[in-house]
C-alpha cells in the first residue's frame, strides 16, 4: 500500500551504484561537510535551532533525490492538467520542496503529520508512491485513495492529507497530537497550513487547547506570500505568523533552504518530545505556480520577482551548489539521478493515463462502518446502490 | 430600456452595480472580492465605487458572516461573498444562530435584514467534494432567513435585487456551472423579481416538474423528450425561492396533473425535495396519480471521478416519469 522506511535507503543505496558509474569513485567525495545556515529569528524562546549542521554525502544525495523527484512530479501533473487528463482541482508544490524533505528528516515515519491541500509533496515524503499518487489526480483505481478523493485528498499510513476546507485540518492535527501524548508512545504530530489559513478562528481554538494541555504538536506555517492572490500585508494584521501563537514560543525559518528547514524541526521535534507542549514553526518559502492550475499565477505579482526567486533561491539548486562545492558528489552523478528521475515520473504517468477508473460499485462504497452492506438511496426510487464498508 | 447580452457573472455585476450606485451605504465584501472575485461577479466595483465600499476580507467564512450581520444591524447594506457555498458551514452558526433569529429575539428591535450573502452553488463538471456542493436543504430548516437560487442572468438579476432589498437576511445561490454558460438579454437598469412566487415555463397537464438552479435546464429538456417520445405534457416550474416556498402555485398545479417529480443535485436523503413532497401529499393527496417521485443525487460526498453518474440526469428524470405514467 505504502512504501515505508527504507524508501530512503533504497534511494541512497541506487544513488551510491550511480555514482560507480561515473568518472569518480567513491573515494573521491566528501563523506560530509559543516554548513553555515541562517540564524532563526525566535519568540518566547531561550535559544534556537543550530546555525552549524553537518550534511552527510548520503543525506545530501537523497534529498536532492526527494526535491527532485517532488519537483518533477508536480511539472508532470502540470502537463497532464493541461492536456486534461487530470481535472478538477490541483495545486501545485514546486517551489517548496525544502519544507517538506527538511521536516521528514528531522521526525520519523511513525510521528503523525496533517496539511492542507497542497499535499502532493508530503504524500511522497510520507511515504507515497510516485504512481499512487499520479493515479491519484487522474482519478483511477490504482490511485492512493482509490481514485475517490483526488489532488486534495490524498493519504497514507501517519498521514493524514490532504484537506479541502482551509484550516480544518489544524484541529485535527491537535487530536492526533492528543491521542499521541495519550498513549505515551513519544509520537508527536506536525500539522502545517498556510498564510491564509492563519487567520482563520479554528487556528487561535487550536493554539489555546495545545497549550493549556501541553499537547506534542509541532505547528508549521508554509508561508509562501500568498493565499491565492492575496499577499501576506493585505490579510494579515501581524505577518509574523511564528508570533501568532502567543503563549506558544515560535520560530521563523528560512524555508527555501533544506538544512535550515531540517534543523528548526529536529530543534521543535526535540522541544515536542520533551513535554513541552506545542511549538510553532513559520516556513518562509515560496510557490513558482499560482495557486492552482487555475491560476496563472501572475495577475497579483511580476514574473520578475518569480523569476528572481527561481535564480536566487531555488531549494534543489541551493542543495547542488553545496554539494558540488564541496566535493560531495559530481555533476554527472546528479545528472543520474535525474535521469532516473524522470523515468520514474514517465512511468507513473504511463501508470496514471492507462489504470482504469474505479468500479461504478465504488460509488457508494465506504460512506458509513457498516456491516451488512448498506442500501443507498439514488437518483429515483427504483436505483438504489450497495455500499460496503 | 436597454438590454445587454450578459452570462451569468455579469448580470449578478450589474445587479451589484445597481446597489452600489442607489444605495450609499452598500458594502461589499468577501475574499478576493476587490480585484473582480474568483468569477469574475465584481469585476470593477472596486474601481467604480472606491476601496471603502468593494473590500477584501481574510480567510475566515465565520468571520465574514458575522461581520456581514453587525454591519447590516448597524445599517448598512451589507452584501458577503463566500468563495464557494462548499465552504459556508464555518459561517452556520452565525446564520442559524445570529443572522436568522435577529429579529425575534429582540423583539423586533434589531434586525440584520439588510444583509444578503452571495455564494457559488452547485455542481460544475469537475468540482469534486469542495466545489459542487448545494446546502440548500441545511438553510431551508432555520426560519428566520430567506434562500434564493435563480437559473438564468435575467432571473439573477431580478432575484439578487430582491434579495438586497428585503429586510430579511437572505442567501442567493449562484450556479456556477452557468456563470458563463448561460447568456441572454438583461436589462441594465435595476429591476426586481419578487420572492417566494414559483415561476410556471411552460405549462402543461400530465406531471408537473420542479426544480431550480441549473437542474431546470434539465427539466426543460426532459419535458422536451416527454412530450416527443411520450406525448406526455408537462408543467416545468422553477421555484426560484427555496425558503418560504411558493406551496400554491406548486399545489395548484400537481391537483391540476396530478403527478408531481421533484429534481435537485443534493443528496435525496433530506434534501429539499423531500419537504415539497411532504407538503404536497399534505395538500393534494386526492388529486395523486402516483407516488411524488424525487429525482436527486445519491446519499454520498459528491464524487471526485463519478460526477457523471452521481447527478439526477435527464435520463434519469425521464425514467421517472414513464414510471409515473405507468403507476
Amino acid at each position: 500500500e505504502y512504501e515505508p522506511s527504507h524508501i530512503y535507503l533504497n534511494r541512497a543505496v541506487s544513488a551510491g551504484a550511480a555514482a560507480v558509474v561515473s568518472a569518480r569513485t567513491y573515494a573521491d567525495f566528501t563523506n560530509e561537510a559543516t554548513f553555515e545556515i541562517k540564524k532563526c529569528d525566535t519568540f518566547k524562546l531561550d535559544e534556537g535551532p543550530a546555525t552549524q549542521v553537518v550534511m552527510t554525502r548520503d543525506e545530501g544525495l537523497q534529498y536532492y533525490r526527494t526535491m527532485q523527484t517532488m519537483r518533477r512530479m508536480e511539472l508532470k501533473a502540470d502537463q497532464l492538467y493541461k492536456q486534461k487528463i487530470i481535472r478538477g482541482f490541483c495545486h501545485l508544490y514546486d517551489g517548496q520542496e525544502a519544507c517538506a524533505v527538511g521536516i521528514e528528516a528531522a521526525i520519523n515515519l511513525s510521528d503523525h503529520l496533517i496539511t492542507a491541500y497542497r499535499a502532493h509533496g508530503y504524500t511522497y515524503t510520507r511515504g507515497g508512491t510516485v504512481k499512487k499518487i499520479m493515479a491519484e489526480l487522474t482519478g483511477r483505481r490504482g490511485g492512493i485513495a482509490k481514485g475517490k478523493g483526488g489532488s486534495m485528498h490524498m493519504y497514507c499510513k501517519h498521514f493524514y492529507g490532504g484537506n479541502g476546507i482551509v484550516g480544518a485540518q489544524v484541529p485535527l492535527g491537535a487530536g492526533v497530537a492528543l491521542a499521541c501524548k495519550y498513549q505515551g508512545n513519544s509520537e508527536l504530530c506536525v500539522c502545517l497550513y498556510g498564510d491564509g489559513a492563519a487567520n482563520q478562528g479554528q487556528i487561535f481554538e487550536t493554539y489555546n487547547m495545545a497549550a493549556l494541555w501541553k499537547l506534542p504538536v509541532i505547528f508549521i506555517c508554509e508561508n509562501n506570500g500568498y493565499g491565492m492572490g492575496t499577499s501576506v500585508e493585505r490579510a494579515a494584521a501581524s505577518t509574523d505568523y511564528f508570533k501568532r501563537g502567543e503563549f506558544i514560543p515560535g520560530v521563523r525559518v528560512d524555508g527555501m533552504d533544506v538544512l535550515c528547514v531540517r534543523e528548526a524541526s529536529r530543534f521543535a521535534a526535540d522541544y515536542c518530545r520533551s513535554g513541552k507542549g506545542p511549538i510553532l514553526m513559520e516556513l518562509q518559502t515560496y510557490r513558482y505556480h499560482g495557486h492552482s492550475m487555475s491560476d496563472p499565477g501572475v495577475s497579483y505579482r511580476t514574473r520578475e520577482e518569480i523569476q528572481e526567486v527561481r535564480s536566487k533561491s531555488d531549494p534543489i539548486s541551493m542543495l547542488k551548489d553545496r554539494m558540488l562545492s564541496n566535493n560531495m558528489a559530481s555533476v554527472e552523478e546528479l545528472k543520474e539521478i535525474d535521469v532516473e528521475v524522470r523515468k520514474e515520473i514517465e512511468d507513473a504517468a504511463q501508470f496514471a493515463t492507462t489504470d482504469p477508473e474505479p468500479p461504478l460499485e465504488d460509488l457508494c462504497n465506504h460512506i458509513f462502518h457498516n456491516n451488512p452492506p448498506l442500501e443507498v438511496r439514488g437518483t429515483n426510487p427504483w436505483s438504489k446502490l450497495k455500499s460496503v464498508s | 430600456c436597454g438590454t445587454h447580452k450578459m452570462n451569468l457573472f455579469q448580470s449578478i455585476t450589474s445587479a451589484l452595480d445597481n446597489t452600489l450606485a442607489s444605495d450609499p451605504t452598500a458594502v461589499i465584501f468577501g475574499e478576493d472580492v476587490a480585484f473582480g472575485g474568483v468569477f469574475r461577479c465584481t469585476v470593477g466595483l472596486r474601481d467604480k465605487y472606491g476601496k471603502d465600499r468593494v473590500f477584501n476580507t481574510p480567510l475566515c467564512e465565520q468571520g465574514i458572516v458575522g461581520f456581514g450581520i453587525g454591519a447590516a444591524v448597524a445599517g448598512a447594506t451589507a452584501i458577503a461573498e463566500i468563495q464557494f457555498a462548499d465552504y459556508i458551514y464555518p459561517a452556520f452558526d452565525q446564520i442559524v444562530n445570529e443572522a436568522a433569529k435577529y429579529r425575534y429575539r429582540s423583539g423586533n428591535l434589531f434586525d440584520c435584514g439588510s444583509l444578503t450573502i452571495r455564494a457559488p452553488w452547485g455542481c460544475v463538471g469537475h468540482g469534486s467534494l469542495y466545489h459542487s456542493q448545494s446546502p440548500e436543504a441545511f438553510f431551508a430548516h432555520c426560519p428566520g432567513i430567506k434562500v434564493v437560487i435563480p437559473r438564468s442572468p435575467v432571473q439573477a438579476k431580478g432575484l439578487l435585487l430582491s434579495c438586497i432589498a428585503d429586510k430579511n437576511p437572505c442567501i442567493f445561490f449562484e450556479p456556477k456551472i452557468l456563470y458563463r454558460a448561460a447568456v441572454e438579454q438583461v436589462p441594465e437598469e435595476p429591476y426586481i423579481i419578487p420572492l417566494s412566487q414559483a415561476e410556471i415555463l411552460q405549462e402543461g397537464s400530465d406531471v408537473t416538474l420542479v426544480a431550480w438552479g441549473t437542474q431546470i435546464h434539465v427539466m426543460k429538456e426532459v419535458a422536451a423528450m416527454a412530450q416527443e417520445k411520450l406525448g406526455v405534457s408537462c408543467e416545468v416550474i422553477d421555484l426560484q425561492t427555496i425558503l418560504p416556498w411558493d406551496t400554491e402555485t406548486i399545489c395548484k398545479s400537481v391537483v391540476k396533473t396530478g403527478r408531481l417529480l421533484i429534481s435537485h443535485e443534493a443528496p435525496i436523503t433530506g434534501g429539499f425535495a423531500a419537504e415539497i413532497s411532504s407538503t404536497v401529499q399534505e395538500e393534494c393527496f386526492l388529486n395523486l396519480e402516483a407516488p411524488i417521485s424525487r429525482v436527486c443525487g445519491y446519499d454520498t460526498p459528491f464524487p471526485h471521478i463519478f460526477e457523471p453518474f452521481y447527478i439526477p440526469d435527464k435520463w434519469k428524470c425521464f425514467e421517472a416519469i414513464k414510471k409515473m405514467i405507468n403507476y
